[in-house]
């Protein structure tokens, strides 16, 4: 009667789990499965919970906006001057163009963005007020 | 009896609503966020532990309906019209040449999606409803009942709700006003009668929707069974003070002034005598005003800092600690006393 070898088993499950690694490595370096950068921003007494946001030249983030506060608020990327035009616009509802959504009162919205060029992009709130009272915030964009 | 001689006083929170430009006791908040504030002069009465709060709502313009919102200590039981000078007659009482017309502002809104509404009155053309919620749940109901809240709102209501869930919101309609034949700049008097262990007067909420450095300006009358200890205490001499708040006047209420006051339209709850009469003059950027006045109301001298607003969380009322400490000292020395009594003859000393 053999004996069974007894590293045997063991050697068969590393084989696994270093199949199982790479694969899984493969699959997150793999440009067909790879989505846009996720980056999540919670909103609480009116406050972004960042003010300050890196990202590549060219990449496209899809931003998730958790608002906990009672009252609504908006999230708005763009440059000087969109911000400009938001503060001393009208519109009361946002979310169909890239980087302009509107989150209602205790819930969470979302919108996606790419940021072409190098440089500073802009984001933040323009309901009535928010803005001064510190609703912003900047993105680098290297 | 503790509650009996405890203080009252007067609260003083004002809110307001007000058609186009409006003046407001509160918070004021308009459509655009914008808000201008007046000066708010309120009355907190507190005798056989029953909080009266009488305060007055006045608007200047006319179109979009504006509101504000009150943070109660505890469940009003009745929200009436007030006297039609009772206010007025303070304000001369501490100055006596200049009876000014009252000018109120309102801060505007609380609701809340979930918040429980406990109590609805009419007064003239103000709807007031009294909520039961957390300050999420008040801020929801008042933007689903059409309130425009500041972006302060949020953290202000939340403030509230940590140390009670009562609010009281406050609508004005034009349309009702305009029937009614009410003048821009025309008060009209809320009294609001609550039940409590524990009252106090919300402050922070005047600053409701300003910038840091606008001016916060309020009249704040306290009626009380005993001379109240206060948190802050409005003198710098004399306990905790803080910028802005100055205790102007502190003495028995003359028997002159409550007899005025008891005849006015449904005040004769208000004792014949005996009452002490306190006067906080509010003057200080918004920023810095970020606490409440608490009231002693346990007969300890201890106002809580709960109720100032200076702690998150609420403490166990009770006595000062150096009465805890001379009692376990006293407790420690009779049971020494009892030790050496039952010490065997012949122990050495």
């Amino acid at each position: 009667m053999r004996r069974p070898r007894r590293g045997g088993g063991l050697r068969a499950r590393a084989a696994g789990a270093l199949i199982a690694l790479a694969a899984t490595a493969l699959a997150a370096c793999s440009p067909a499965t790879a989505g846009p950068r996720t980056i999540e921003i919670d909103v609480r007494y009116s406050g972004f919970s960042m003010s300050r946001l890196e990202v590549d030249a060219g990449s496209t983030v899809r931003f998730v906006i958790h608002n906990t506060d009672p009252i609504d608020h908006e999230f708005i990327l763009g440059d000087q001057a969109v911000q400009d035009r938001h503060e001393t616009g009208t519109e009361r509802r946002h979310g169909a163009i890239p980087g302009e959504v509107t989150i209602l009162a205790g819930s969470t919205a979302e919108t996606t963005y790419t940021f072409a060029e190098p440089g500073t992009v802009l984001f933040g709130c323009h309901l009535p007020g928010h803005y001064a009272y510190g609703m912003r915030g900047t993105v680098t964009v290297a | 009896m503790l509650r009996r001689s405890m203080v009252a006083t007067a609260v003083a929170m004002p809110l307001l609503f007000a058609a186009g430009p409006a003046l407001a006791c509160g918070g004021l908040i308009g459509p655009n966020g914008a808000v201008n504030l007046g000066r708010t002069t309120t009355l907190a009465a507190y005798t056989n532990g029953v909080e009266h709060y009488v305060t007055g709502f006045s608007f200047v313009g006319a179109g979009a309906a504006f509101g504000s919102i009150i943070p109660l200590p505890d469940v009003p039981t009745k929200v009436i019209k007030g006297g039609e000078w009772t206010l007025q007659r303070l304000l001369i009482e501490v100055a006596p040449p200049a009876p000014e017309a009252l000018a109120f502002a309102a801060d505007s809104a609380a609701g809340a999606s979930r918040a429980e509404v406990i109590l609805e009155a009419k007064v003239d053309s103000l709807d007031i409803t009294v909520l039961r919620g957390g300050g999420d749940e008040v801020g929801l109901w008042a933007k689903e009942n059409g309130f425009n809240l500041s972006p302060d709102a949020p953290e202000v209501l939340d403030f509230y709700g940590e140390r009670s869930p009562i609010f009281m919101a406050v609508r004005f309609d034009p349309d009702r006003a305009a029937a009614q034949g009410i003048q821009q700049g025309q008060s009209t008097p809320v009294h609001v009668v609550i039940p409590t262990d524990d009252p106090w007067v919300p402050l922070r909420i005047l600053a409701l929707g300003k910038q840091a450095i606008e001016p916060v300006q309020a009249d704040v009358f306290l009626l009380t069974d005993r001379e109240p200890a206060t948190l802050p205490s409005g003198n710098p001499l004399s306990g905790e003070a803080r910028d802005g708040l100055t205790l102007s006047l502190s003495t028995e209420a003359s028997d002159g002034l409550l007899a005025d006051l008891r005849s006015d339209r449904g005040m004769s709850w208000l004792p014949e005598s005996g009452m002490w009469l306190s006067y906080f003059q509010l003057d200080a950027p918004a920023g810095q005003v970020d606490y409440d006045l608490a009231i002693d109301a346990d007969g300890w001298g201890r106002p809580s800092p709960v109720d100032a607003g200076y702690a998150a969380t609420s403490e166990p009322a009770g006595p000062d600690p150096w009465i805890s400490w001379s009692i376990l000292g006293a407790l420690a020395i009779a049971a020494a006393m009892m030790t050496l009594r039952r010490r065997p003859a012949g122990w050495a000393a």
